[in-house]
């Protein structure tokens, strides 16, 4: 066996393994730290050789987790020792036991910087490696320069220089200060050069930190970076030693990914061209192999491009290759590449249009959920709850359930949660969800908290269709031997509130409904006993006539829990027994419960609040994501015009809701109305409305309050309200209202920011959300339209026709003429360009809301814009262009004044955003801005378009602008749309007022080579 | 980047431990159970501790690269070469990582490295042995 090649350190440490239990460890440790100590007290006798044997023994001391707090001093001066091994043994044992905290360590900041700045290379390294460890910010401050000195030194050889970049990479990160940004962007570009793979993957590693923090600077390092991954990627100039099972260099492959991921786009076609085919390559090349070391490799090379993928938003076709691959590995025997998998497929939820490829792969996705790895289930989990829709609900949503029953323990809440909120957000039916919620209290009633169960309720008061359903549901869990006692509470709620539609079923006469709920009274606690004496009374209410031993078994229990030490059920007794005492007028106070207000789940707000790991919560906030761009979540505003929202409408009985079976008198009907007409509900007042709906919300299920404050309104309010409250209510849900709903947020600048970017929210009301999501390709562009309903009533009559001008082809695909109850659909547009115009297309949209008929008229955002394709042109072929295109028609200019005041960067940034590419240091003026791009149309080639602008510093409202193209209406159209954007974004809708256009004959070209002087020439 | 590496054997003794970022004792004595990477290469867990976002399946061939250098140092490594040799992957650990980074990925690049350090120390040690024999031939 090879020893350390001290004998005094090889013994101590067999003396250590040979211990038998951890205290005789500790003694032995106790006595060697004693017997260094006093060694290290008189160390004039010390040799090299011992000095360096003690350190070693603190070092292995401290590695087996003891607290070495003395001997530091010793470690640190043999940093300065003049050989090589007592110096290599100060660094290394140095950089173990001491950390960038310790104050020991600025001792040795002088010889540490001795060594770098020293000739001797093997000194060099061990002291870049020490500061690379552990250096902290002092190091920083005095070490940065020599360390940026070495890196970039051609004299100093890769091992010297691998060291300082990683070393500087640390410095980095302890005060980002000591990078000058200015002069180390092009040297960091340099870097990137570098033939030799160490270096260059310390290199990279460095740059990764620099971009993370600020990628603006470091620009021109990201065609090099492409360049590198396809040196790789390609194999092509890499020496066999930097191949790691055939793959070149995989770490330095995934840092240049990672590199790439800092930049937000790569604007450059052939820079992106280039990266795409090198990505594709990898994509494809990948396989599942035998050797493990090598699938690791090539699959931490592969997911990195997936995540470079979903970054660069690449077009359709990748995306689907890419969760086919994906589809693949979950597959796999290799746990470790089915749990990336799994997590991979779960981040491409982010992307759009990819979801329908996700779904295919959802039964393999299903039989994850009982993979034998914890953590795998946990990602399967995440995926089915992401990838979740009104289309494949129901089978998720069963798929949980049924699994609920075997899930360990640990992962039941989360199950049940997960559930509860895909049921209630995508249910196909109500009765669907009133079934899930059931089976899940059923299942898991542990973990089913009242969130849960009072949203149930809120459904089945909200919808009369539901009721009769839901209390047959309630009826049959009672029949079952032992129910949770959530089960308890919300059939005993249910049923009192709706039994009586059941009256003429077997087993459901109001006797048998209470003496099978009171059967559970013994087992209940205290908080579900006042849910069980309320149902009673309801019970008592509608039997009608009255069942003189029905009313005496529960007057009885009314007045046994008169004495009750609890007080809320005490309140309850007293007050029930009082109010049925007084006969008919029970009814009218005990009414049913009228409908609760629209308003976010507030179970899904928990779970958008609920700190989970990282990956769940990305899937969370997706959801929330989706929730917003779905808008399936109607929350309490109101629409800013006061108008009412149905929501308050409904909070009032319409008298045909109550025409059920169950034998109620007229009376008994317009008292029930009676008792609402508190609220005035058209128009409501202005807090009226939402006083009295929060009054009915949450409140009213938890029970006591609502029902005491809702008996004191009717006390108070009594019965003559009825007469009139009955006209108002037979006025007012008739009339159709045309448009009298506010859009929420502003048309005109959702318009003006589409056009900027391809996805975002075209249109939004309290009931609606228009969606856009487009995707542009030369001439032709593809749209799709999400119209997402926000309500738990179905949008009908939904129409959408398209006015296209001239000049552009549009073809919607069929609109569906009702959406579901919070659901969304998709409708694709295509759209072709046959020529230049500034015409824009209009979508005219209606769909019915209850009594609301709305119709709008919105701009669609395929402008000119969106058929531009930014190319970048040098001073080479920029100038014989410009001089060819010699005046109007072909170029024109004109003053341009009124424009809004901006930096030439913010709009540099607005010339990049409508697509034309702005040429860095081609107009040697600082104050001007020139940039081009490509045109594409149906009816002509790629038009190049080329664009100067003079702005004058001291006037930021006026500039000069020309515009050349090979085509006069595209010259006109591109200047006027320009234009447009200069003067009126985002508000102004109004045109601007129209300057008069100068075309100015242009001056012969003068035989200058100062681009300048051409361009002014030129003009 | 790694915030630190500790090798760890079946029984739970610690073999190695590098910490790339500061810790006190008592985070250092709390994170040795809560490790994120890890390998097992016979008796021996390898382990690193990453960032949420770092890409796992690097490290873990981090971790083989790492083995397989000292495979090569030692010749078909085993657990006793680490215990009695802990100098020895301490340096081949700084040739392969520094702050938390990859340095270098070939093996025969951190090899040669390693050997010329070795030859450094010997040839010290040859030198300190050939003046202590000089000065004990002029004391003679």
């Amino acid at each position: 066996m090879a020893m350390s090649g001290m004998r005094g350190l090889s013994v101590f440490i067999s003396d250590i393994r040979n211990c038998q239990n951890k205290e005789l460890e500790r003694l032995r440790v106790d006595k060697e730290l004693g017997n260094i100590r006093t060694r290290f007290k008189n160390e004039k006798g010390l040799t090299p050789y011992e000095k360096k044997k003690y350190v070693w023994k603190m070092l292995y001391i401290y590695m087996l987790g003891y607290d070495v707090d003395f001997g530091h001093m010793e470690a640190v001066s043999l940093i300065s020792a003049p050989k090589y091994p007592e110096k290599q043994v100060g660094y290394i044992v140095t950089s173990c036991l001491l950390n960038e905290n310790h104050d020991f360590l600025r001792l040795a900041i002088n010889a540490v910087r001795n060594d770098i700045i020293g000739r001797n290379e093997t000194f060099q390294c061990l002291a870049l490696t020490l500061v690379g460890n552990i250096g902290g910010r002092e190091f920083a401050e005095s070490l940065a320069p020599d360390v940026q000195k070495l890196l970039t030194s051609s004299s100093c050889r890769p091992l010297v220089r691998k060291k300082a970049a990683l070393c500087l990479l640390r410095l980095f990160r302890k005060n980002p200060d000591v990078v000058n940004v200015d002069g180390w962007s092009d040297r960091m570009a340099q870097l990137l050069d570098e033939r030799d793979l160490g270096v260059l993957t310390s290199s990279m590693s460095l740059l990764v930190a620099l971009v993370s923090n600020n990628h603006d600077s470091y620009w021109s390092c990201l065609p090099k970076c492409v360049k590198t991954l396809e040196r790789l990627a390609r194999n092509q100039d890499v020496p066999q030693e930097y191949t790691y099972y055939g793959i070149p260099s995989p770490w330095l492959q995934v840092k240049t990914m990672r590199a790439l991921q800092y930049f937000p786009t790569i604007e450059d076609p052939n820079t992106r061209r280039s990266l795409f085919e090198v990505l594709q390559r990898i994509l494809m090349g990948t396989d599942v192999v035998k050797n493990v070391n090598k699938n690791n490799a090539s699959h931490a090379v592969l997911f990195e491009a997936l995540a470079l993928v979903m970054h660069l938003d690449a077009e359709k076709e990748m995306m689907s290759q890419c969760v086919a691959l994906l589809g693949k590995f979950i597959a796999v025997r290799e746990p470790n590449i089915r749990y990336l998998g799994l997590e991979n497929m779960t981040r491409m939820l982010m992307v759009t249009d990819v979801q329908d490829i996700i779904k295919r792969h959802q039964a393999q996705i299903i039989t994850s959920l009982k993979d034998p790895d914890i953590s795998i289930r946990r990602r399967a989990l995440d995926l089915l709850y992401g990838m979740c829709d009104v289309s494949n609900a129901k089978d998720i949503v069963e798929e949980l359930l049924q699994y609920l029953s075997t899930a360990d323990f640990a992962m039941r809440e989360e199950l049940s949660l997960k559930a509860a909120i895909l049921a209630e957000k995508f249910a196909p039916d109500l009765s669907w969800y009133v079934d899930v919620i059931l089976q899940l209290i059923d299942k898991a009633g542990d973990f089913v908290s009242d969130d849960i169960w009072f949203r149930v309720v809120q459904f089945v008061t909200n919808n009369e269709d539901l009721q009769p359903y839901a209390a047959v549901k309630a009826r049959e869990y009672l029949d079952k031997p032992a129910i949770h006692e959530t089960m308890v509470k919300v059939s005993a709620y249910l049923l009192g509130e709706y039994s009586h539609l059941l009256a003429r079923r077997p087993g459901c006469s109001p006797k048998e409904i209470f003496s099978i709920i009171h059967e559970k009274l013994p087992t209940v606690s205290t908080s579900t006993v006042p849910i069980l004496l309320s149902t009673y009374a309801k019970i008592l209410m509608h039997t009608q006539p009255p069942e003189p031993e029905l009313q005496n078994q529960i007057w009885a229990i009314f007045s046994k829990y008169e004495s009750c030490i609890d007080v809320e059920i005490q309140q309850r007794a007293v007050e029930y027994f009082a109010l049925s005492r007084k006969g008919a007028a029970l009814m009218d106070i005990l009414a049913e419960m009228p409908k609760f207000p629209e308003r976010q789940s507030a179970l899904i707000k928990k779970a958008e609040d609920t700190e989970a790991d990282t990956a769940e919560q990305s899937a969370i906030k997706l959801r929330a994501q989706q929730q917003t761009s779905n808008a399936l979540v109607v929350t309490d505003q109101r629409p800013a015009n006061g108008t009412p929202a149905v929501n308050q409408l409904s909070l009032v009985k319409i008298p045909s809701m109550s025409n059920v079976d169950h034998d109620l008198g007229d009376q008994g009907v317009t008292q029930t109305n009676g008792t609402l007409t508190v609220v005035d509900p058209q128009p409501p007042t202005p807090s009226g409305g939402d006083l009295l709906g929060d009054l009915l919300g949450p409140l009213a299920i938890e029970g006591p309050p609502a029902v005491s404050v809702l008996s004191e309104r009717n006390l108070v309010s009594g019965v003559e309200g009825a007469s009139y409250a009955d006209e108002r209510l037979a006025i007012a849900p008739v009339e159709e209202q045309a448009n009298t709903v506010q859009p929420i947020g502003n048309i005109e600048e959702r318009f003006h920011a589409l056009c900027l970017k391809d996805s975002g929210v075209l249109y939004e009301d309290p009931y609606i959300q228009i969606g856009i999501k487009a995707e542009w390709r030369a001439h032709q562009g593809r749209l799709v339209l999400f119209l997402g309903n926000k309500n738990t009533a179905p949008l009908v009559s939904v129409q959408a026709l398209i006015l296209p001008p001239s000049h552009l082809k549009m073809e919607l695909s069929l609109v569906p003429e009702t959406i579901p109850p919070r659901a969304q659909v998709q409708c694709p547009l295509e759209v072709v360009n046959l020529g230049p115009s500034r015409d824009v297309a209009v979508l005219d949209f209606s769909y019915k809301f209850g009594t609301y008929v709305v119709n709008v008229k919105l701009r669609l955002p395929a402008v000119l814009n969106k058929f531009l394709q930014p190319i970048s042109v040098s001073a080479d072929e920029f100038f014989p262009q410009w001089r060819s295109l010699s005046g109007p028609p072909l170029k024109l200019q004109e003053v341009v004044r009124g424009v809004r005041p901006m930096s030439l960067m913010e709009m540099a940034n607005l010339f990049n955003s409508l697509r034309l590419m702005v040429c860095q240091g081609l107009d040697p003026n600082p104050n001007n801005l020139v940039a081009s791009t490509t045109f594409f149309s149906d009816n002509t080639r790629a038009m190049l378009c080329l664009l100067r602008i003079e702005t004058d510093p001291a006037d930021r409202t006026q500039l000069r602008m020309t515009v050349a193209s090979g085509d006069p209406m595209l010259t006109f159209e591109l200047k006027e749309f320009i234009k447009e954007q200069l003067i009126s974004i985002p508000t102004a809708p109004q045109a601007p007022a129209p300057v008069p256009t100068q075309a100015q004959p242009t001056k012969s070209p003068t035989a200058s080579s100062d681009p300048g002087a051409m361009l002014a020439g030129l003009l | 980047m790694i915030h630190f590496v500790l090798l760890i054997s079946r029984q739970g003794k610690v073999r190695l431990t590098k910490w790339y970022s500061p810790y006190t004792q008592k985070e250092r004595t709390k994170v040795i159970q809560e490790l994120i990477v890890y390998k097992r290469y016979a008796s021996l867990y390898f382990c690193m501790c990453i960032n949420q976002d770092d890409n796992e399946l690097e490290t873990l061939e981090i971790i083989h690269h790492y083995v397989e250098i000292l495979d090569c140092y030692f010749g078909s490594v085993c657990e006793l070469h680490l215990i009695f040799n802990f100098p020895k992957a301490y340096y081949i650990l700084d040739e392969l990582l520094i702050a938390g980074e990859l340095q270098e990925s070939s093996k025969k690049t951190i090899a040669s490295l390693i050997v010329a350090q070795d030859s450094l120390v010997e040839a010290a040690k040859e030198q300190a042995s050939s003046i202590s024999n000089m000065i004990a031939q002029a004391t003679k």
